[in-house]
């Protein structure tokens, strides 16, 4: 065996790192997290020829120690980054939308007094953008509206993103809600850890936080639901029994956050019992009943 | 008590006024134990379901093993029980917070997070001549998974995997799923035995080879 055989294993280059002060365990950690080889080899026979280990065990030892500290810190950092990568996306998705949406009026109105056939909102602006302008003016308003249609654009690029992203942060409440809706429900809690830690109620009113608002001091009936109504289980449900919908998929909802966050793994039985439950909720529907009310909701399970 | 066909280290024993397949080992997801044994959760575990049901997985105890798909170490923490140094590899950091757990008391289950698709970047610390790959990752693409990690494997090494359908395709059937990837498997691998897993796991399908 050469020299170059182990070399390409995760406890090579230790001397150069002692030799740069780095820490040892540190430097064996981002071996193992950024190292790479295509093949594999007999390491630990080259790690004990190469002086690294006194003997297998002692090599299956340090190997341990190195794999648990690469492994625990890349955890502790992949974990941090996705929620909180996610919520940056998700936020940005909803700021290009709205700027989009608010620049392709004042386009739109803009476009209007110089052409006869202007047509409102991003469609429209996206039609102006393919004019040929005349003059100052006319060039003006028609690169305006082609910065409404980038805006579009980066939105929806934005959204695929955030399609592709959330399901590694959180499966379960991706499953449940779709991705773009668990981005929101966790960016409106600050992260998956807080989300897992939200009682459903407050789950159910998440972003509807002005009517919860005016509901305390005394303006408002208590809000049914906050985002979680651009739910289809929620917004088509027949409006009396909207608030069961809300308080049943709030509270699956906060068992799937609670899922992802301490455990990650698919849940097959929670998506089960929401389907079950919605179904019972729009049959009453067909048979015409009413909302049930009362103290033991079967909906309320969920809350801490 | 030892079952000529299970891997020294592995026992059925009477757990919680149960025969059950069992290691010796610190618990690691609730299951019952008894006098140091702790119960392997066939429905739990697509390996448990193997040993279950008969298959001839060529484990013996104290191998050399490579698990992929390792999640919070349900089964992987068993293997590690009787076989020798486990590499547990899993992709997804949350689950991998537990694997770290069921690692603690196991001084030879090295976890490792990282993608299995992606063998070259654990090449560097995985050894050669593995005796047995196991894998469970139920994601798309599960036969192209083995055949790339064929390259740990000892020349008389086994691989033991469990195909979920419904990661292929969640539409098409599960039959055909599974000819499918057996004639993707075939290309790297001599396929010794296959058999559904539906007595403990739903469309799944048990597969042991040998390299090619
Ligand atoms: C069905 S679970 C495994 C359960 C585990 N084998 C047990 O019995 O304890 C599948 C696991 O494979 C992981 N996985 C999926 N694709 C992977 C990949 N490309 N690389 C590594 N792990 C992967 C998933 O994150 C998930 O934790």
């Amino acid at each position: 065996m050469t020299d170059t055989d182990a070399d390409a294993g995760w406890f090579a280059g230790r001397d150069a790192d002692e030799a740069a002060g780095r820490d040892a365990v540190d430097a064996a950690r981002d071996r193992i997290a950024d190292g790479e080889t295509d093949e594999p080899r007999d390491w630990p026979t080259l790690a004990v020829d190469a002086g690294f280990a006194d003997s297998t065990d002692d090599y299956y030892d340090r190997l341990r120690e190195a794999t648990v500290t690469a492994t625990r810190a890349t955890v502790r950092e992949r974990e941090r980054a996705d929620d909180q990568q996610l919520i940056h996306s998700v936020r940005a998705m909803e700021d290009s939308e709205r700027t989009a949406n608010e620049l392709a009026e004042r386009a739109a109105e803009w476009a209007g007094s110089l052409f006869d056939d202007a047509e409102p909102g991003i469609e429209g602006a996206r039609a102006v953008a393919a004019r040929k302008p005349e003059g100052e003016l006319e060039r003006r308003a028609v690169s305006l509206a082609a910065r409404v249609v980038d805006l579009a654009a980066e939105r929806d690029a934005l959204a695929e993103t955030i399609d592709r992203t959330a399901p590694a942060v959180a499966p379960n409440l991706v499953e449940m809600a779709g991705p773009e809706l668990a981005a929101r429900l966790i960016a409106l809690a600050g992260g998956l850890e807080p989300l897992a830690k939200k009682p459903s109620g407050t789950v159910q009113v998440l972003g509807a936080e002005d009517a919860l608002f005016a509901h305390l001091s005394g303006r408002a009936p208590s809000p049914k639901h906050g985002i979680i109504y651009t739910h289809d289980y929620v917004r088509n449900t027949r409006p009396e029994d909207r608030g069961s919908a809300a308080r049943a998929l709030a509270g699956k909802l906060t068992l799937a956050a609670r899922v992802d966050h301490y455990s990650g793994e698919r849940r097959a039985t929670l998506h089960e019992e929401l389907r079950e439950r919605m179904a019972t909720i729009r049959a009453r529907a067909e048979t015409g009943d009413g909302e049930i009310n009362g103290g033991a909701d079967p909906d309320a399970e969920g809350d801490a | 008590m030892s079952d000529p066909d299970l891997p020294a280290g592995v026992e059925r024993r009477e757990i919680a006024g149960e025969t059950r397949l069992a290691t010796r080992g610190d618990p690691v997801y609730g299951e019952p134990t008894a006098d140091g044994w702790r119960a392997w959760d066939p429905e739990r575990s697509k390996l448990g379901g193997m040993l279950e049901l008969g298959f001839d997985t060529g484990l013996t105890g104290g191998e050399t093993v490579l698990y992929l798909g390792a999640a919070s170490g349900t089964t992987v923490s068993h293997v590690a029980d009787f076989a020798g140094p486990t590499y547990a590899v899993e992709f997804a950091p949350r689950p991998a917070r537990d694997l770290l757990d069921a690692a603690e008391p196991r001084d030879r289950l090295f976890p490792l997070l990282k993608d299995a698709r992606k063998p070259e970047t654990y090449a560097h610390v995985v050894e050669a001549d593995i005796d047995a790959v196991v894998q469970d990752v139920a994601t798309r693409g599960q036969a192209t998974v083995a055949a790339r990690n064929a390259r740990f494997l000892a020349e008389d090494g086994r691989l033991l995997l469990a195909v979920k359908a419904r990661s292929e395709d969640a539409t098409a059937d599960p039959d055909e799923v599974f000819e499918t990837a057996l004639d993707e498997l075939r290309e790297t691998y001599e396929v010794l035995e296959t058999s559904r897993l539906d007595r403990y796991h739903e469309d799944h399908l048990g597969v042991v080879a040998t390299p090619r």
